[in-house]
């Protein structure tokens, strides 16, 4: 059976730039404040015009261009989102459109910030399974359309942004790929992350949701890792879920990873839910912060509650 | 486990989250006023003492233990 790599990484976020001194005008908190709980120093917002459709766009576009391959060999998009402006066109077919593609098969899917992470496992099984050649994956997100920014414990965490992979076969006997997901899900604890109606806003209880991703999280990991045939010390770089650097360095401790191996893009990118992890990946590769040929690890976590990991190989 | 054992335990955790050198974590301590810890360390620290001492803290408790006293006899009352 063919196996399945990672091509290429794009990455897009907003113009605007929303400093914690921006916030601390229209809420109750301050810079301090917001660094030492949750280690975001700016995000990005995008323009009122600007949709997830748009960003998607953007980042698809870049990492496209970036995997060298032809518009008409991708057989497949995926855009992971939570945050669409409405559930109808999905963006999937837009962004394929706009791409140029060639009349791909398109979906949206929804696994809120562990979006990505799913998104690669789809991707994954379809190029081995020879449903598609080569699949375009997207994470893009406006979190910002659906927060209340009168609510001081979520208005400071979530951001906009997107993030892309080409995903294509491996040839046969080429070393390293994507690892199996290992992908599950607690709905026991849905109450916890909720847009409650229509015109609502993100609620979570933040404490709870910490105490659950700095305990559950890290042995889905280590599973991850044993799936793909590779230990923690093997891996080059660490980029879980931009949700909380907290929880970020917590869940890094119990791995044992150090900390200059993981992705700290939430300093300046915010928490862009599934856009998170491609829009770190695709930094991370312009700075030079990845070693092609070694393996990373995503994890991605958020509502539902439901979470996703996988080791890949870096492009 | 005797209540000084529950102490030293406890004072290698808080030193281990949150950076405070164990001889000042003392049982009339308060979390948030002495020691400077915030909501997030301490649900840290109730799951490393969950690990250590077999005791779960959940969040509905969490918030009334205030001092390390508390917290020690929280653990000595349920292991």
């Amino acid at each position: 059976m063919t196996g399945a790599r990672i091509l290429a990484f794009g990455g897009y976020q907003p113009d605007k730039v929303v400093t914690n001194d921006d916030l601390a005008k229209i809420v109750d908190t301050s810079d301090e404040w917001i660094r030492s709980r949750v280690g975001i120093e700016s995000r990005r917002v995008a323009a009122d015009d600007e949709t997830v459709a748009d960003m998607a766009e953007a980042a698809g576009a870049k990492a496209l261009a970036a995997s060298g391959l032809s518009p008409s060999s991708i057989d497949l998009v995926i855009v992971a989102t939570c945050s669409p402006e409405v559930p109808l066109p999905n963006v999937a077919a837009t962004v394929a459109h706009r791409l140029g593609l060639d009349a791909p098969g398109a979906y949206d899917l929804n696994a809120a910030c562990a979006g990505f992470c799913y998104a690669l496992g789809a991707a994954s099984d379809a190029v081995r399974a020879g449903s598609a050649r080569n699949v375009l994956v997207i994470g893009s997100e406006k979190m910002t359309s659906w927060i209340d920014w009168t609510d001081r414990s979520t208005c400071i965490i979530f951001a906009d942004g997107a993030g892309a992979a080409v995903v294509g076969p491996s040839a046969k006997g080429e070393p390293g790929g994507i690892g199996p997901v290992v992908w599950g899900s607690a709905g026991d604890q849905a109450h916890k992350i909720t847009v409650t109606s229509r015109t609502g806003a993100i609620r979570q209880d933040g404490q709870a949701v910490f105490r659950w991703a700095t305990t559950a999280l890290h042995p889905v990991a280590l599973e991850a890792c044993a799936r793909a045939g590779v230990s923690t010390a093997d891996i080059s770089a660490f980029i879980p879920h931009q949700a909380n650097l907290r929880i970020i360095e917590a869940i890094a401790r119990r791995l044992g990873i150090p900390r200059d191996r993981v992705a700290d893009d939430i300093v300046h990118a915010g928490n862009t839910s599934s856009a998170s992890i491609p829009l770190a990946l695709s930094r991370m590769a312009e700075q030079g912060r990845l070693q092609p040929g070694t393996p990373a690890l995503l994890l991605g976590f958020g509502a539902g509650l439901s979470y996703a990991a996988q080791v890949i190989t870096v492009p | 486990m005797t209540d000084q054992e529950i102490l030293a335990g406890l004072a290698e955790i808080i030193d281990e989250i949150a950076g405070v050198p164990a001889d000042e974590v003392t049982p009339e301590k308060n979390f948030v006023d002495d020691l400077d810890i915030d909501s997030l360390s301490m649900v840290e620290i109730a799951v490393a003492a969950q690990d250590k001492f077999g005791v779960e803290i959940p969040d509905e408790q969490l918030k009334d233990l205030k001092t390390v006293q508390d917290v020690v006899n929280f653990v000595s009352k349920n292991s």
